[in-house]
């Protein structure tokens, strides 16, 4: 029960902005004709929010397989820095490990990315916790948005902004405890430069490329700073 | 009834995310993990959750509506908070609830 109590507690920031984003989604998605079973085959195979979100205009207006294909991959490219990241912390997970990496989210990541695990657990046990928990309110999230979405009163509006403040938590987490500061800097203006030149909807492939790019040209210093 | 576009449809999302996640594990998976992936894997995490903030707020306009004011202060107000307090849980509330006041305040204001 300790256990659990930890990850409940960790993952809490994920808990608010997926059951929010989840229920929008599974709402959305019983407006446009796909009801409950439709959204619950997604947020348990497909997990990815951004993805799911527009694969609701996908299926509703019946575009092509080629042009699904290309638009997962275009919006999830991103996912190649997270496994990149994660090799080494999943290393030896056996049988958890298909599951670890299908639960990959930027979400996820953000709890995991350090590598770092609370007292008392195993080092797979905890990020499986995470995984699972944080799909649970996805999930939780999408049934409720398909059956009674409608139905709820109030206004929500920016409540999903606690994603946003939970990636700043890491940012500015990874800040503190890090000396190496060029990788986040990299990062940031990388991103910016791209956002700008071009556009909300097609900087992030650019945007790797260029951090990586970054990061490769500088790696000597970084390395030395990372160990000093 | 035929479903079975809408079907493939969903599959080749789930297949493609899952290959995107997946494709970095099973290019390591027997050999022994290059220096320069390792330091890549190292030093992404610091880049990619920076990349991860810009990818979220990038829908905010900035010559128009509420100028991301609304965005703009929240996030400065988690980041203060948290180098304060470094309790993930207080600033992502504070930030948020921050974030759904200067929405309703700003936003009816906005040009």
């Amino acid at each position: 029960m300790r256990k659990i109590n930890v990850v409940i507690k960790d993952t809490l920031p994920v808990m608010a902005g997926y059951i929010v984003l989840g229920t929008g989604f599974g709402l959305l998605l019983n407006e446009n004709g796909f009801g409950l079973w439709w959204s619950l085959a997604m947020s348990v195979f497909v997990y990815a929010g951004s993805l799911q979100y527009v694969g609701i205009s996908l299926l509703s207006s019946g575009a092509s397989l080629v042009t699904v294909a290309i638009t997962s991959l275009v919006i999830n490219a991103r996912h190649l820095f997270y496994g990149i990241t994660m090799i080494g912390h999943y290393k030896g997970a056996g049988a958890k490990k298909p599951y670890l990496i299908h639960a990959l989210t930027d979400e996820t990541y953000s709890l995991v990315c350090t590598g770092e695990v609370p007292e008392g657990f195993g080092k797979h046990e905890y990020f499986f916790l995470v995984s699972l928990f944080d799909q649970i309110y996805w999930v939780t999230g999408s049934i409720v948005g398909s059956l009674i979405g409608a139905l709820i009163p109030g206004n929500l509006e920016g409540l999903d902004f606690s994603m946003t403040a939970l990636f700043v938590t890491v940012v500015v987490g990874q800040w503190i405890k890090e000396k190496e500061h060029r990788p986040a800097i990299f990062g940031m203006i990388s991103s910016i430069i791209c956002l700008l030149v071009f556009g909300p909807d097609n900087f992030i492939i650019p945007d790797m490329i260029l951090i990586i790019i970054l990061l490769s040209i500088f790696r000597k210093p970084i390395e030395e700073g990372r160990k000093a | 009834m035929s479903n079975i576009h809408e079907i493939a449809a969903v599959a080749i999302m789930a297949l493609v995310t899952f290959f995107l996640r997946g494709v970095p594990f099973v290019a390591f998976r027997k050999k022994k993990v290059p220096k320069y992936i390792e330091y890549l894997g190292n030093a992404l995490p610091f880049a990619a959750m920076a990349m991860l903030v810009v990818y979220c707020l990038k829908g905010v306009k900035i010559m128009t509506g509420n100028h991301g004011i609304p965005e703009l202060v929240s996030v400065i107000i988690v980041v203060l908070l948290h180098i304060w307090k470094k309790n993930t849980v207080l600033s992502v509330v504070v930030g948020t609830a921050c974030y759904m006041i200067l929405i309703r305040i700003i936003g009816p204001f906005a040009v």
